[in-house]
């Protein structure tokens, strides 16, 4: 007897016409690389939804970039259809960002699922990131069902994993599944597992409607697509339907369910997960979060847990040749349709010209949108160094929101706070002294410590924002050899003792530059940063003093040496052409150079300057 | 390894030039350079086209390389034709290598009776050969002269032998003033070539050279920084940490040096990197050299040579090729009755602006401002400011570079090219 359901059996599962019983509701909680995407392929095979001629490596991640990157930026949901004890159901998967930059989203497709499948390598045990959004799925109340991933690994020890998995949810290691999804071993089991445990959804057909947006992507094609969970009632093709947020009211023009290809419905009823198409062109009328009604007949009452995406770290975004300025905003434009999070406003810098500050939602974001800015559209950029937002309080009580260092005042300060970060890291226990030692350069409070097993220890930190943005996930890396993981959620603020650092050359401030830095570190700051400068501009004409300073007074001081000889020595006939060639490639060199004052500095130098060195060696190993 | 040649597109193998090629040429020189591809051995900082004995086969061997070259010249000749461009006989004629003085003077002599015969030499034309200080003697500098050879132009590098073995010169330098001194005997106008900037070069062991140099009563200096090509033996000796390099503001300082030196002795800078000196009203400066710089015609015979056929015509403002490099293919192709070409590049405007301003930017007559770019002629006045252009000369609408200009040729160019 096969799992797939006959024809017969599937009438009872028609969207718009399942019974809540003969749904199941699950997402898969999963670090990146530890095969989710995978296991998704695998299942979409084994439910028959897509044919193994029609399989594309990771069918689910759709953007170039999630597939190169091995992760998922943007969740999406698929209906399969699986058959036990004769009885078919309709199992809706809902693929969740695996990142700590999409807590909230995260948190969304939790919320409308009651089940979700703890995915963990079995060569390489729990991450920090899967720990957090397990302890997410906790809170919803989902049941957790345990997996092992990769058991065809030579590496793989399921038994010491299953043991961990076990101590984390509570249960026996012996209930923990062990699966290949590259093999397909043990997916029939974890499918019939889903229908076993995961609850029927439970909600009023009765009520007005009420559907949950847990993703809201943009096509371009057909506009917004919304991704809804069915609460209440039954959304219906054709009706008018309002946004509870917003009251904004849009007409349905279509409403269906993905297998995986979108395929149009009768409707969607209640504890079914479908997409809606609106018309509208930016996920900013399709947030998140948001409650779905029907506008005739609107409920009462939103669902809980909206919130509007909040950019927690800032960087300065210019293009190299500042006529691509136009280009950059439209790119922008165009990111934001389908990024409800990316926020962004020009801004002018003395150093790089026309720009924009954007604010992102943490660093995998920024990377993210300036990856794609540069590839999509073709760009050329410079971003500065992130930073977080500071709340700074003049002594005349005037409050100053700094979002861009070179905007931080000066005079007479009252306070100065900033954002503060709950950081859980897992590492081997071995590398406890080097985590610490890191946390504590960084200015981190250690919160507690727990053993996750004999050789695995779970870090908490309280950690100021901007000690993270910058680079400390790659010292963290480099710092264990790799085997470190990191999850943190913005808490609060603090009060600290800040101040700006400035970088002069020959006397003119470079604002992109400057750095917001606690005062104990600023010299340290200064003459890093200058010392790296002397070695990434190239000489001049002229000689010029590069100086950090604090106000107005000077902490360091390098001197790039003039140059003295810029000419080839020798031009003769068989010289010409490539003399020749060799100018007109120095020329297009100059191009990429900004000017400031009138000492030109390659846009190299300005990336070097403002990545940190244990990125710049990885970067050369390569 | 030898310099890899430029990219270019494909020459046509019967070395046509392309349409318009030539116009204009009644008010240009017309010049031939031969290059001997041969040496005894290769220096370690030597990235030229030539080959040592042990590296050849084929056709290519020096023994048939004369009777080889005049093939070259014979095509010369017949693509000139029948591209329309009037014959002008030779202003100067210029052997290169490689070690020309490798070959007997009697091949050195027979390909220019070549050139001679085809196109015939102009009354008082320059002829010039390169010789290593080891490889002549009184009798073959005469056998030259009466060859109908002008000049020769010694490779000394410099008088300090330490200098010497690191440049893997096997010349003895106590021989440099006798072999000037047989050369001018013979009727020979002498230059000297000296190198500055090779590890372990002190400023002292530079001003002997290049008082040495002095010393012999030359007329003309030329005088080069070493620059360490990829590929070359001492690139890979810099690599490895063998030897390491003086930084350019050593080499700067040489310049200066070299500069001062020769002036006194009254030899003066007609280009970035030589000095001749003015007898009776009459330069000694390399004629042969400054056509290049002013944009004159040349053909190059020899494997890896360049030519260069100018135009008047816009969109198209001349023809530059270069042969194919090694020996053996090159005597293979004219075998077979086939241009030597490897290819070649057709200037668009430009390219060509480029190079007029690279070349004349170099020369002490400098460059005409009005072959400028309006917005290049505003940055003069900027480069006068800061010391790098002439402001005298500009005045008189010539951008001549100042010494510290000399020094930062490459960054004046660029500035002044759009």
């Amino acid at each position: 007897m096969t799992p797939i359901p006959s024809a017969a059996n599937l009438t009872s599962i028609q969207p718009a016409a399942t019974a809540p019983e003969l749904l199941r509701n699950f997402c898969i909680i999963a670090h990146i690389d530890h095969g989710k995407s995978t296991l998704a392929d695998r299942m979409l095979q084994i439910t028959g939804v897509v044919e193994a001629r029609a399989m594309r490596a990771q069918y689910l991640d759709r953007m170039d970039i999630e597939r190169e990157r091995g992760i998922t930026i943007k969740s999406q949901a698929v209906r399969m259809p699986w058959e036990v004890d004769d009885t078919a159901y309709a199992l809706n998967m809902i693929d969740t960002p695996g990142h700590v930059d999409f807590t909230y989203e995260v948190s969304r497709s939790l919320a409308a699922c009651e089940g979700a499948v703890l995915l963990v390598d079995a060569a390489q045990g729990i991450e920090a990131q899967t720990l957090a959004n397990l302890y997410l799925a906790m809170e919803n109340e989902l049941q957790i069902i345990p997996v092992l991933n990769k058991i065809d690994l030579p590496a793989a020890q399921p038994e010491k994993y299953a043991e961990e998995i076990a101590g984390l949810v509570g249960g026996d290691p012996e209930d923990v599944l062990r699966v290949s999804g590259k093999t397909g071993v043990g997916v029939t089991e974890l499918l019939d597992r889903i229908v076993e445990l995961v609850p029927a959804p439970q909600g009023d057909p009765t009520a007005p409607a009420r559907a949950m947006i847990f993703d809201s992507v943009y096509d371009t094609y057909r506009g917004v697509v919304t991704y809804v969970r069915v609460i209440d009632g039954q959304l219906n093709p054709r009706e008018r339907i309002a946004m509870m947020s917003t009251r904004a009211v849009h007409d349905l023009l279509e409403i269906g369910v993905s297998s995986p290809e979108p395929s149009p419905t009768k409707g969607l009823g209640v504890g079914e997960v479908g997409y809606l198409i609106t018309g509208v062109k930016d996920v900013r009328q399709s947030k998140v979060g948001d409650t779905v009604t029907n506008s005739a007949k609107p409920a009462a009452e939103a669902l809980g847990g909206y919130s509007d995406p909040k950019p927690m770290v800032f960087s300065g975004l210019y293009p190299i040749d500042g006529s691509d300025y136009p280009v950059l905003r439209d790119a922008l434009d165009r990111l934001k349709l389908n990024d409800a999070a990316l926020v962004y406003e020009p801004e002018t810098s003395v150093a790089l010209g026309f720009g924009f500050r954007v604010g992102y939602l943490g660093l995998l974001h920024l990377e993210i949108v300036r990856e794609r800015l540069e590839r999509e559209f073709d760009l050329d950029l410079i971003s500065t160094a992130p930073n977080v937002i500071y709340e700074v309080t003049m002594e005349d009580k005037t409050v100053i929101q700094v979002t861009n260092p070179s905007e931080f005042p000066g005079g007479k300060i009252g306070e100065v706070r900033e954002p503060v970060v709950k950081a859980t890291i897992l590492a081997p226990s071995e590398f406890i002294g080097a985590v610490m030692e890191l946390c504590q350069t960084r200015r981190g409070d250690l919160q507690g410590m727990d053993y996750l097993s004999a050789d695995r220890v779970e870090m908490r930190y309280m950690l100021p924002l901007a000690e993270i943005v910058f680079d400390f996930f790659d010292q963290l890396k480099s710092k264990t050899r790799g085997y470190a993981s990191l999850d943190y959620d913005v808490v609060g603020d603090q009060a600290a003792a800040l101040v700006k650092v400035d970088i002069l050359l020959q006397g003119e401030q470079v604002d992109a530059f400057s750095a917001i830095v606690h005062k104990d570190n600023a010299y340290a700051y200064g003459v890093m940063m200058a010392g790296k400068l002397k070695g990434l501009i190239p000489r001049q004409q002229f000689e010029v003093p590069i100086q950090a300073a604090v106000g107005a007074r000077v902490i360091a001081r390098e001197t790039i040496r003039a140059i003295r000889k810029d000419v080839l020595a020798k031009c003769y006939g068989g010289d010409i052409s490539r003399k020749r060639k060799l100018l007109e490639k120095q020329k297009e060199g100059k191009k990429r150079m900004k000017t400031i004052g009138q000492v030109e500095v390659p846009k190299d130098a300005f990336i070097a300057a403002l990545t940190s060195e244990q990125t710049e060696t990885r970067e050369k190993k390569k | 390894m030898t310099p890899a040649l430029p990219e270019g597109i494909d020459a046509p193998d019967d070395g046509s030039l392309p349409p318009g090629a030539g116009t204009g040429a009644a008010a240009r020189s017309f010049g031939v350079y031969l290059h001997v591809p041969f040496c005894t051995v290769r220096c370690g900082y030597c990235d030229f086209n030539t080959y040592t004995a042990s590296e050849l086969g084929g056709g290519g061997s020096q023994h048939a390389y004369a009777v080889t070259a005049l093939s070259e010249i014979h095509l010369a000749a017949d693509v000139l034709d029948r591209a329309g461009i009037p014959a002008r006989p030779v202003s100067t004629v210029f052997v290169g290598g490689g070690t020309p003085t490798l070959l007997a003077v009697r091949d050195l002599v027979r390909m220019l009776d070549g050139v001679r015969d085809t196109w015939g030499l102009e009354d008082g034309a320059e002829v010039t050969t390169e010789a290593n200080p080891d490889s002549v003697t009184p009798a073959s500098l005469a056998e030259l002269a009466a060859g109908g050879f002008t000049r020769v132009s010694f490779g000394m590098q410099s008088a300090v032998p330490h200098v010497l073995a690191t440049l893997e010169r096997t010349h003895d330098p106590r021989r440099i003033p006798d072999v000037v001194r047989w050369a001018q005997d013979a009727g020979l106008d002498v230059s000297l070539d000296l190198i500055y900037g090779t590890p372990g070069e002190s400023l002292d062991d530079w001003r002997t050279s290049v008082e040495t140099a002095v010393a012999t009563g030359v007329d003309h200096v030329s005088a080069y920084a070493l620059v360490v090509e990829p590929g070359t033996k001492m690139a890979a000796q810099v690599r490895r940490g063998q030897v390491t390099l003086p930084d350019e503001d050593d080499q700067a300082e040489k310049y200066e040096l070299a500069d001062d030196l020769l002036t006194a002795a009254g030899l003066d800078w007609y280009e970035v990197s030589n000095w001749a000196r003015t007898r009776d009203g009459r330069t000694a400066a390399c004629r042969h050299n400054l056509a290049y710089w002013r944009g004159h015609d040349w053909w190059g015979v020899g494997p890896g040579a360049h030519s260069y056929v100018a135009s008047d015509e816009p969109g198209a403002r001349g023809v530059r090729w270069w042969n194919v490099k090694h020996p053996s293919r090159y005597a293979a192709r004219l075998a077979q009755g086939l241009s030597p070409a490897a290819g070649r590049e057709i200037l668009d405007d430009a390219s060509a602006e480029l190079e007029t301003v690279m070349l004349g930017a170099r020369l002490r007559e400098g460059l005409v401002l009005s072959a400028l770019s309006p917005r290049a002629r505003t940055a003069v006045a900027t480069h006068v400011a800061e010391g790098l252009v002439d402001g005298r000369a500009a005045l008189d609408g010539r951008l001549v570079l100042t010494r510290r200009g000399r020094l930062l040729a490459d960054s004046v160019v660029r500035d002044l090219t759009d």
